[in-house]
C-alpha cells in the first residue's frame, strides 16, 4: 500500500480536484461539495453502537488491543524529566503483576521532552510522539511552526502531533491550512503526521468532515479529534465522522490513514465504544494500532484494573495501579 | 367518597447520594412480617435487587467519598452526624411504620425501637470528636522522643446489615464505621429492606455527602462475594451474614483474606453465628474496628 510520503501534496491534489491550479477557491468548492453529515442521525448512530454488549474472551481481547492503542500522554505546563520518565517507564510496564500486558504504542509529550522519552524508550518498540506547531493553540508564525516540528524531529521523534490553524479553517482560508499541513509534513521527513482538528473548535460535523478531508489531501498520516485542552474533547460522534472520511478516503485514492480520538476517554466501557465504531464504520484493517490511537492518560489504568479484574475475578482498586498524578514533591 | 388509586412503591437504591435503579433492572417484592392469624404475607412493597455491578458503583461512589469525609473535623462530622438523628426524628411515622411491618412488632414496640435507633445514633455521633482520646494518646518511651498515637479511618468499608434487627441493628452497624471517618457500602437486610430505605431518605436530606453512606438493597449471598473480594475495600462488618440465606462466612473472611481487610466476625462461628443483640449500649469495639493507629515519633527539641 502507498503511503502518502512519497508524493507531491500539492500536485496530487490538483489530480483529485481535477484543476490546473490549487487556488483556495478551488479547495473550498471541493470541500463545500462533500456531502453534509447528518447530525441526528451520525448521534443516533453513534448511540447505537455505544449500546453493543462486548463480554469475556472478546472483552480481554478489547482491552489488550485498547491497551496497545494508547498514546500515554502528559502535555502539562508542570512536566518534568522525572515524570516524563516516570510515564516512559510505565509504558514499558503497565501492570508489574502482570508482564503479558501488552505496552502502549507510544509517549506522547512536549517537543523538549522527546530526548528524555527516547533515553527510557529506546529500540523498545513503543514510539515517541510530540506536539508541535506551537501546540495546544497554533497561534505562531509558519517559519516558527516547522522549526518546533524539525527540532522534535531531531530529538528522536517518531510521530509528531500537529494542530491546524483553526482561526484561518473557520474564515475558510483552506489554502493556509493546507500549505501548513503539507509543509509540516516535509518537515517531519520519515515521522508519521497526526493532524489535530481541534473538533470542540469547529462546531459542526460538516466542519469536521471538511477538516478531515482537507488534513487527508495535505498528507497528513493521522487525524486526530483534539489536543485535550478544549472542552469537548474527543466524542463518538466526531470520531465516526472522522472513520466515514478515512474510510471513503481509501475508497478514493486506496490509501490508508489512521484517526486518533483524544481527550475525554477516561473508562474502558468508552474505549470499548469507540473500537465497536471503528470495526463497524471503517473497518477491521483499522483495529490495529498502527491506524488506531487513543489520546489518553487515565485510561491505561481503568484498563489495567479491568485486566486484573478479568485475570483475578475480584473487582481491584487504584492501589494496585501506578499512581497518575504523583505530588510534585 | 372517591375511591383513590393505590400508590403502590418501588424503591431504588441509594449510591453516591442519588437514588439510581439496579443496573440489572431488577426488583423484589418485599413482604410484612407475619402476624397473628394471616396466612398469606402482606405486600409492602417493591425493593431494587441489586447486583454485583451496584456494589461495584457504591464502591466507586464511596472511595471518591472517603478523602473529603476524612478530612473535615471531628467536630463538623459529629454535627453532620447530629442532623441525621433530627431527620430520623421528624421521619418517625414512617420510621415507625417499617418497622412495625418489617419485624411484626406491636405499634408500642416499635415506637421503642425507633427511639432506641435515634438514640444510638446521636451516641456515636457523640463519640466523633471523643474517641481519638480514648483509643489514642501519648506514648511514654525511653527516648527523647514526642510518641503519639492517634486512631485513622480505615478507608471504604464494607457492611452486611443485620437480617433480622432492620433499623436498630442497621443504625448500630453503620453510626460505627462513619464516625471516625470512613464511608461505607451497606448491604441491607434481604427480607427486610424497608428501614434500610428509609434510612437513606434520612441520609439524603440531612447534610451527609453523597457516597459516606451507599445503601444497596438485594440479596445478601449474592452481592456479598463480591464486596468481600474487593480490592478497594478495607474492610468488612460480617454482622449480616448471620442467618442470612446461602452465605457462609467463613467463605467471605477467606476471599476478604486476599487484600488484607479488616473482618469483623458475626457473634458465635460457623453455622451456630448468631445476630447480636443490639438492645444495650454498646461499647467502642464497633467503632475502633474499623480504626488504624497511625502513631508518630517526634524528637523533642531543645
Amino acid at each position: 500500500m502507498s503511503t502518502a510520503t512519497d508524493v507531491d501534496a500539492t500536485a496530487r491534489a490538483r489530480e483529485i480536484l481535477g484543476v490546473s491550479r490549487l487556488t483556495n477557491q478551488a479547495l473550498t468548492r471541493w470541500l463545500h461539495g462533500l456531502p453534509g453529515v447528518d447530525q441526528v442521525g451520525c448521534e443516533t448512530r453513534a448511540a447505537g453502537l455505544s449500546t453493543r454488549s462486548i463480554k469475556t474472551t472478546s472483552k480481554a481481547w478489547a482491552i489488550d488491543l485498547a491497551i496497545s492503542m494508547i498514546d500515554l500522554t502528559t502535555l502539562e505546563g508542570a512536566d518534568t524529566p522525572g515524570k516524563v520518565r516516570g510515564l516512559a517507564t510505565r509504558a514499558l510496564v503497565p501492570d508489574p503483576t502482570a508482564p503479558d500486558t501488552p505496552s502502549p504504542a507510544a509517549v506522547c509529550v512536549y517537543g523538549d521532552m522527546v530526548g528524555i522519552a527516547r533515553d527510557v524508550l529506546g529500540d523498545s518498540g513503543v514510539k515517541v510522539a510530540a506536539v508541535a506547531t506551537a501546540f495546544p493553540s497554533g497561534r505562531a508564525s509558519r517559519a516558527v511552526k516547522l522549526a518546533d516540528t524539525r527540532d522534535a524531529v531531531e530529538a528522536g521523534a517518531d510521530e509528531i502531533d500537529m494542530v491546524i490553524d483553526r482561526g484561518a479553517f473557520l474564515a475558510g482560508d483552506y489554502l493556509t491550512v493546507f500549505r501548513e499541513i503539507a509543509e509540516t509534513k516535509e518537515a517531519c521527513g520519515d515521522a508519521r503526521l497526526k493532524v489535530i482538528m481541534e473538533t470542540g473548535e469547529l462546531a459542526t460535523y460538516d466542519n469536521v468532515r471538511r477538516a478531515s478531508w482537507l488534513s487527508m489531501l495535505a498528507g497528513g498520516d493521522f487525524v486526530k479529534t483534539s489536543t485535550g485542552k478544549i472542552s469537548p474533547a474527543a466524542t463518538l460522534p466526531v470520531t465516526l465522522t472522522m472513520l466515514e472520511a478515512v474510510r471513503d478516503w481509501r475508497d478514493l485514492t486506496g490509501e490508508m490513514v489512521g484517526v486518533k480520538p483524544a481527550g475525554g476517554i477516561r473508562t474502558s466501557k468508552d474505549a470499548i465504544r469507540y473500537l465497536v465504531t471503528v470495526h463497524e464504520v471503517a473497518g477491521e484493517d483499522w483495529l490495529d494500532n498502527h491506524w488506531f490511537r487513543f489520546g489518553a492518560s487515565s485510561l491505561l489504568n481503568d484498563l489495567v484494573l479491568q485486566r486484573q479484574r478479568m485475570a483475578t475475578g475480584a473487582y481491584s482498586g487504584a492501589d494496585y495501579v501506578a499512581d497518575d498524578a504523583p505530588s510534585g514533591y | 367518597m372517591s375511591a383513590r388509586v393505590d400508590v403502590r412503591k418501588t424503591y431504588k437504591l441509594y449510591i453516591g447520594g442519588k437514588f439510581p435503579r439496579s443496573e440489572s433492572g431488577r426488583s423484589y417484592e418485599v413482604m410484612a412480617a407475619p402476624t397473628g392469624r394471616r396466612t398469606t404475607p402482606r405486600f409492602l412493597a417493591n425493593a431494587a435487587l441489586g447486583s454485583r455491578k451496584d456494589a461495584r458503583d457504591a464502591v466507586v461512589a464511596a472511595r471518591k467519598a472517603q478523602p473529603g469525609w476524612a478530612g473535615a473535623t471531628a467536630y463538623n462530622r459529629g454535627q453532620v452526624l447530629y442532623r441525621v438523628a433530627e431527620v430520623m426524628e421528624g421521619r418517625r411515622a414512617q420510621l415507625v411504620q417499617d418497622v412495625r411491618d418489617a419485624e411484626g412488632l406491636t405499634a408500642a414496640r416499635a415506637e421503642a425501637v425507633v427511639s432506641a435507633a435515634v438514640d444510638r445514633w446521636v451516641w456515636y455521633a457523640g463519640w466523633s470528636d471523643k474517641y481519638p482520646q480514648v483509643l489514642g494518646g501519648l506514648n511514654p518511651v525511653a527516648g527523647p522522643y514526642f510518641d503519639i498515637s492517634a486512631p485513622e479511618p480505615t478507608g471504604v468499608v464494607a457492611v452486611l446489615a443485620p437480617q433480622a434487627s432492620s433499623l436498630l441493628g442497621l443504625v448500630s452497624v453503620v453510626a460505627p464505621v462513619v464516625v471516625s471517618g470512613n464511608t461505607c457500602v451497606v448491604l441491607a437486610s434481604e427480607e427486610r429492606p424497608l428501614p434500610a430505605v428509609d434510612l437513606a431518605e434520612c441520609l439524603a436530606t440531612s447534610d451527609v455527602p453523597g457516597g459516606v453512606v451507599n445503601i444497596v438493597t438485594g440479596r445478601t449471598a449474592e452481592i456479598a462475594p463480591w464486596l468481600a473480594s474487593h480490592r478497594d475495600v478495607g474492610a468488612i462488618d460480617l454482622t449480616g451474614a448471620a442467618d442470612a440465606d446461602g452465605v457462609d462466612w467463613g467463605e467471605l473472611e477467606l476471599a476478604a483474606a486476599e487484600n488484607l481487610k479488616r473482618v469483623l466476625r458475626p457473634g458465635g462461628t460457623g453455622v451456630t453465628a448468631v445476630e447480636p443483640d443490639f438492645e444495650p449500649v454498646p461499647d467502642l469495639s464497633r467503632l475502633s474496628a474499623f480504626l488504624e493507629t497511625k502513631t508518630v515519633w517526634h524528637p523533642k527539641g531543645r
